[in-house]
């Protein structure tokens, strides 16, 4: 292979005055002038500095980059919180058919059915497992569904005329749950942990009072452990006449065993990229539907995907959009929400059915609860320990405390150390409670083979860190690049690729051109 | 087992004696008794992958899409051709199943293609820093608000009547969770008629071209926003922008719009993706993932997520933002489109679709009784009045394998017959031919039917 000097050229840098891969459709109109069309005044001064770049060109930049990300169809990919699952082929070609991906979402209903009866029935499905059985699809991630229970809040709260100020979360919460809370117009109230990784009910009692309008929670927590006071926190909660919230980040834990309506949950957002398998993209596209409980359902956002009544003569029903909501928060976004993510997870709740289901939360328990007693051996406990000595669900978290003290080896380092083993890291320094925190969450779709060699690996990074630490401090050596000056990143935001080349540079619009001076 | 997970019995036996556990079941023995579902839910069982592919083939069958008929729908999303490279690249599955980049050294594929994209939206709209996606459009609007609100602390949206009604929908759900007023501009001759501002508008926000097809003022919006201290907000249609004055020449704090239209499929609206741009001034209270470039300790250039203290998880409550999961594979389709279209491509493209669409309005408007809903310039879209029921005329001019556009009456009740009509690339002479000569019988036919004089 040729050295990849020119790896990390931009598209842009591969530019070249004259290159091209479109060719446009033939002008089959009587031409007129562009000054009688569009004014000289309503018009750019200059075009758009795009690439000038051929489609050889362009298929090659990409494949050559793509080359440059590890990828879950790859390896192992324990990222805790992150459900890492397997993302089945059959999604992409079904999401391809024409009669899914070139639909308009303003297709009139009535040449719309096959659409919104999918969606229907996925709202349906999803009511089932939530146990709260209305559903709106729209959110686009799991983010955008937080919102919408908080803004749900928010409008059952006023439909009573009540007005709430707070919103607790518990000191494990995603960093999205207080940000939410603050976009809500609500101010966030921490609750904090007890020795056992639960919600502290007593500092619970203190702060639930006729100001607090939600609280939300994840159940089973960020620390991978089930809230075992659900049944307090639903009275304390309920009992001030606030919102109960579930966080459906972890949701792969009991699908099938547990249900959140069943824990007296008013409103759940699903992340339909974690645990029904829409692959994330490099960080999207996701969908973040909502499951609320009756008392909840008329505020839900505008329009909602309803069934007629099945026509008396035997005929097909009818699956309309319904505008008519006049109790409802409104849009969150455009149209009906990431119809071709709502394909992909439909189709994986028709391939498992309900005993899939109930397995994959099950398997997805045992691996957690197999690794996590693989990583309780000698030479990884005493460095690594459990941050709770409890069985956990499907994900768990280790502290990194021991190591940093005894080996200077940070959890950053170990992290960076999985990366020269061919492994992505567990999600680092979260939850903020946990010292040195390393959050592993390695889902059902594993082999007990691969849990096993992520344990040794482990095991051998803190072999070698007892002999070496600088090893793991300055790791990884085999990647693409190694660690990232990301403070000096911040601190000299470069955002976008500069018009002029960097001083000294080499002709960059030469391909395979030498790499430019520093 | 199921064909997703490969744990066999003798694994699941070895498992649970490492763990100290005789079944499966004491595994769950936390969540308490009374909280189990002692039932399996009542969703059937699993299929196999040919029962699941033709159950989902024969749903897509009851849809009528693009591939069905000659279409004009427009209104926020269009039937643009997505070039064969784009599948091909981002079905790679090392963009379409990593997480969002939070491990640089091994995300450089991705962080890059970021990088890029950000340039690409930042030369379209002309501003200076651009994230690396939001969720789509309307949202990127309500985005776009809350940037302002920190920005200025004021109490009051005024937004045209001429952005897209799901975008004014959508700043409404939060602006009221704001404690915020939104207050509508109307429309004249087409255009935005900007009212006094006053001394509490946080952001003036138009559309461009506006829900009808028009070109805006920009710069006259963005002048007089400024003067009473207000930002301005511009949610953009991107491949217009190739011809038109950018937001940035015209003096817009904050662009944004729909990615849709480069590169990515209708998929019955979404996942497509949003964009965001900025002025420099902005930067840090911006929204969403942002890719800056860096080195490594070898001195060797590389890409990494920045001005992360922004960010939810790290600012938790103060951040700028609650997104976390956007639309990276989306925008990446969209990097791939302008790349595939590229500078002179784009400029091509842009102005083919202005010429139909000029076509397409004269041949329109030649239908006695149909007129033009403004005269305002237009890129890809045009509005007009058909003198006659719009729903019939529409359900007629289907029955002829013609869908031709979006009926104004929900939305614009003063335009009961109002039509909007839009035009790719797609969308040849003789489709427009086909549109004029069905849409005049349509007419016609319906107001016979109602006793319209023509």
């Amino acid at each position: 292979m040729i050295a990849e000097a020119d790896d990390t050229l931009t598209i842009f840098e591969r530019s070249k005055a004259g290159r091209r891969a479109f060719v446009a459709p033939a002008l089959d109109v009587p031409p007129r002038s562009l000054d009688e069309l569009l004014p000289a005044e309503l018009r750019r001064s200059e075009p758009a500095w795009l690439p000038e770049v051929s489609e050889p060109e362009i298929v090659r930049h990409y494949n050559r980059l793509s080359k440059r990300n590890f990828d879950l169809d790859t390896g192992f990919y324990p990222l805790g919180s992150c459900t890492m699952k397997h993302n089945p082929k059959l999604h992409e070609r079904i999401a391809g058919l024409p009669g899914h991906a070139r639909m308009h979402p303003l297709q009139d209903p009535t040449r719309a059915q096959g659409a919104l009866e999918l969606m229907w029935r996925l709202q349906e499905a999803l009511g089932e497992i939530a146990g709260l059985p209305y559903v709106s699809l729209q959110p686009s991630a799991g983010s955008q569904g937080e919102l919408a229970g908080v803004l749900l809040t928010r409008a059952y709260h006023e439909d009573r005329g009540e007005r709430r100020t707070k919103v607790l979360t518990p000191d494990t919460a995603h960093g999205t749950n207080p940000a939410t809370v603050t976009m809500g117009g609500y101010e966030m109230v921490k609750v904090q942990s007890d020795a056992n990784g639960n919600v502290d009910l007593d500092d619970l009692r203190a702060k639930a009072d006729e100001d607090v309008a939600c609280l939300m929670l994840t159940n089973p927590s960020t620390l991978g452990l089930f809230e075992t006071g659900i049944e307090a926190i639903e009275r304390i909660v309920h009992g001030v006449g606030a919102t109960l919230y579930y966080d459906g980040a972890n949701l792969n834990a009991i699908m099938g065993i547990s249900r959140p309506g069943d824990m007296g949950f008013d409103i759940v957002h699903f992340n339909l990229h974690k645990s029904f398998t829409q692959p994330h993209g490099g960080g999207g596209p996701g969908a973040g539907p909502v499951a609320v409980a009756e008392r909840i359902e008329p505020y839900l956002p505008r329009p909602q995907v309803v069934r007629g009544e099945l026509g008396s003569n035997g005929s097909e029903p009818f699956y309309d959009l319904d505008y008519d909501r006049p109790k409802s928060i409104g849009r969150l976004r455009g149209f009906q929400g990431n119809y071709g993510v709502f394909v992909r997870s439909y189709a994986y709740i028709r391939s498992l059915g309900a005993p899939g289901l109930r397995d994959a939360s099950e398997t997805a328990v045992l691996n957690a609860n197999y690794l996590l007693a693989r990583l309780r051996q000698h030479g990884v406990a005493e460095y690594l320990p459990a941050a709770y000595d409890r069985l956990c669900m499907h994900e768990f978290v280790l502290s990194g405390e021991p190591m940093r003290h005894q080996l200077h080896v940070k959890t950053l380092d170990l992290a960076k150390r999985l990366l020269d083993h061919g492994v992505h890291p567990p999600t680092v320094y979260f939850p903020l409670i946990v010292e040195e925190a390393l959050m592993v969450e390695p889902t059902e779709t594993e082999t007990k083979e691969t849990l096993d060699r992520f344990a040794e690996i482990v095991a051998k990074i803190l072999r070698e860190a007892r002999d070496d630490p600088s090893v793991a401090q300055n790791a990884p050596y085999t990647t693409p690049v190694r660690r990232l000056d990301e403070a000096g990143a911040a601190r000299h935001p470069v955002v976008r690729q500069s018009k002029a080349p960097p001083p000294g540079a080499a002709d960059h619009s030469i391909n395979n051109g030498p790499v430019p001076a520093a | 087992m199921t064909r997703y997970t490969s744990a066999t019995d003798a694994d699941r036996e070895e498992m649970l004696a490492a763990i100290g556990v005789a079944a499966v079941e004491e595994l769950f023995e936390d969540i308490p008794e009374s909280l189990r579902l002692n039932r399996q839910l009542s969703l059937g069982d699993g299929r196999s992958e040919l029962e699941v592919f033709e159950e989902f083939r024969a749903l897509a069958a009851r849809n009528t899409s693009a591939e069905d008929e000659i279409g004009f729908l427009g209104a926020g999303m269009y039937d643009h051709y997505v070039p064969a490279l784009i599948d091909s690249i981002i079905g790679r599955s090392e963009f379409l199943t990593p997480y969002t980049p939070y491990q640089p050294e091994i995300s450089q594929g991705g962080l890059q293609a970021m990088f890029e994209y950000q340039t690409a939206i930042s030369e379209l709209t002309g501003l200076p820093v651009s994230n690396a996606s939001v969720y789509e459009g309307p949202s990127a609007v309500a985005a776009a608000g809350y940037v302002a609100k920190h920005t200025n602390n004021r109490r009051r949206f005024v937004i045209s009547r001429g952005v897209h009604p799901h975008s004014r929908e959508t700043l409404r759900t939060h602006a009221h969770a704001w404690g915020m007023e939104v207050a509508e501009a109307p429309l004249n001759g087409g255009v935005t008629e900007l009212p006094d501002l006053g001394e509490d508008a946080s952001a003036v926000i138009v559309q461009q071209p506006n829900f009808l097809g028009a070109v805006e003022d920009l710069t006259a919006v963005a002048n007089a926003a400024r003067t009473a201290g207000a930002l301005t907000i511009a949610a953009c249609d991107p491949l217009p922008l190739a011809l038109l004055k950018t937001p940035g020449e015209c003096g817009v704090d904050i662009a944004v719009g729909e990615g849709q239209s480069l590169g990515n499929r209708l998929d019955f609206g979404g996942p497509s993706f949003g964009f965001f741009a900025a002025t420099e001034a902005l930067m840090r209270r911006m929204p969403g993932r942002i890719a800056g470039e860096t080195t490594d300790v070898d001195g060797k250039r590389g890409f990494v997520l920045t001005l992360q203290t922004r960010e939810q998880h790290i600012r938790r409550e103060k951040a700028t933002s609650n997104i976390c999961t956007a639309q990276a594979l989306n925008a990446l389709a969209g990097v791939i489109y302008l790349s595939w279209l590229g500078r002179e491509g784009i400029v091509e493209l842009a102005e083919l679709m202005l010429q139909r669409t000029a076509y397409a309005r004269e041949r329109l408007t030649q239908i006695a009784g149909v007129t033009p809903l403004h005269e305002r310039p237009v890129v890809r879209e045009f509005a007009v009045e058909i003198g006659a029921p719009v729903g019939a005329v529409i359900a007629r001019c289907r029955e002829q394998g013609v869908n031709p556009g979006y009926p104004l009456w929900r939305e614009y009740p003063e335009h009961p017959d109002g039509l909007l009509v839009a035009i790719t690339e797609r969308r040849s002479r003789a489709d427009i031919d086909r549109l004029a000569d069905v849409l005049a019988a349509a007419v016609v036919a319906e107001r016979e039917a109602v006793g319209i004089q023509a």
